[in-house]
C-alpha cells in the first residue's frame, strides 16, 4: 500500500518544480511544459485522494479519476492553443522569449 | 518494504528528476520535451499503483503521445536558439521563491505529520473501463458533453490562432 502522504508530497513538490519553471524560464514553450507540469501535479493529488476515498457509502466512488481525465482534456485544448500563440508570436516578434511581450504588465 | 512501495519511491525520485532537468535545462528545448515525457509516464507507473489504470492509460497517450509531440513539432518548427533564466528582477525572484519555498515547507510538514485515515480496500474492477465508462456516462455525461464542445472551440482557435492571415 503506497503511503499517500508521500504521493501528496511528491504532488506539492512537481507543483513547486513547474512554479520555478512559470517563474524562471523565459522561453514560452517551455513555460507552457511548466503549466502542463503543475497541471500534472495537482492530477496526482486527486488520484491519491480517490484512493483514500474508494468506497463512500459502501459503492464505488471514481469522482477523482474523472475530474483527472477532465483535466486532461482541458489541458490538450489548453495547449493547442497557447501552441498556436506561440506560433503567431514568433511570426510577429521572431521571438518567443517572454520578456519582448511585456506590454500589458504592469 | 514490498515491491509497489519501493515503485512508488522509484517512479517519484524519476518524476522529480525529469521535471528538474525539465526546467533547468537552458540549452535545448527538445531535451526539456524529452524530460516532460520522462516525468509523465513515472507519473503514469504511480497512477497504475494508485489503482487508477484507465488514467495511467490516457496520461501515456494523451501526454507522452499527443501533447509532447504538439510541443517538439513547435519546437522543431520555430527553430530556437539556446535560452537563459530571466536576468533582472533577481531579488524579487528570490523573495518569492524563497516565500513559495517555505509555504511549501509548512504544507509539508503538515501533511506528513498528519496520519490520514487509512486507505480502504478497493472493490473488484476499480479503476477499470467498465466502472469509469459507466460513471462517465451517467453521473458525469453533461461533463463529457462539455469537454467535446471545449475541445471544438479549441480546434478553431488554435486554426485561427496559427493561420497566417483570415480571410
Amino acid at each position: 500500500m503506497v503511503p499517500l502522504e508521500h504521493v501528496i508530497g511528491l504532488s506539492a513538490i512537481l507543483f513547486m518544480i513547474g512554479v520555478l519553471g512559470v517563474v524562471t524560464r523565459r522561453n514560452l514553450i517551455v513555460v507552457l511544459m511548466s503549466i502542463e507540469l503543475m497541471l500534472n501535479a495537482v492530477n496526482l493529488a486527486f488520484v491519491g485522494f480517490n484512493r483514500l476515498w474508494a468506497v463512500v457509502d459502501g459503492s464505488p466512488s471514481l469522482d477523482g479519476q474523472i475530474f483527472v481525465l477532465i483535466v486532461i482534456t482541458v489541458s490538450a485544448a489548453e495547449v493547442a492553443v497557447g501552441l498556436g500563440i506561440v506560433i503567431s508570436l514568433f511570426r510577429n516578434r521572431d521571438s518567443v522569449d517572454i520578456e519582448e511581450v511585456s506590454l500589458l504588465k504592469w | 518494504m514490498t515491491v509497489p512501495i519501493f515503485l512508488f519511491y522509484a517512479f517519484a525520485v524519476i518524476s522529480i528528476l525529469g521535471s528538474l532537468g525539465m526546467v533547468l535545462n537552458t540549452r535545448n528545448t527538445v531535451t526539456s520535451a524529452m524530460s516532460l515525457v520522462v516525468t509523465m509516464v513515472a507519473l503514469a507507473g504511480i497512477y497504475v499503483l494508485l489503482e487508477a489504470h484507465i488514467v495511467a492509460v490516457f496520461q501515456i497517450m494523451v501526454y507522452g503521445g499527443a501533447i509532447v509531440v504538439l510541443f517538439l513539432f513547435v519546437v522543431m518548427l520555430l527553430n530556437l536558439s539556446t535560452d537563459e533564466f530571466r536576468p533582472g528582477r533577481q531579488r524579487l525572484v528570490k523573495l518569492g521563491a524563497m516565500l513559495l519555498g517555505l509555504i511549501v515547507l509548512a504544507a509539508l510538514l503538515r501533511v506528513l505529520t498528519t496520519a490520514l485515515p487509512a486507505a480502504q480496500p478497493i472493490p473488484e474492477g476499480f479503476g477499470g473501463f467498465a466502472q469509469v465508462g459507466i460513471a462517465l456516462y451517467t453521473d458525469y455525461v453533461l461533463l463529457v458533453e462539455m469537454s467535446g464542445l471545449l475541445l471544438l472551440a479549441a480546434i478553431v482557435g488554435a486554426l485561427i490562432l496559427s493561420k497566417r492571415k483570415i480571410d
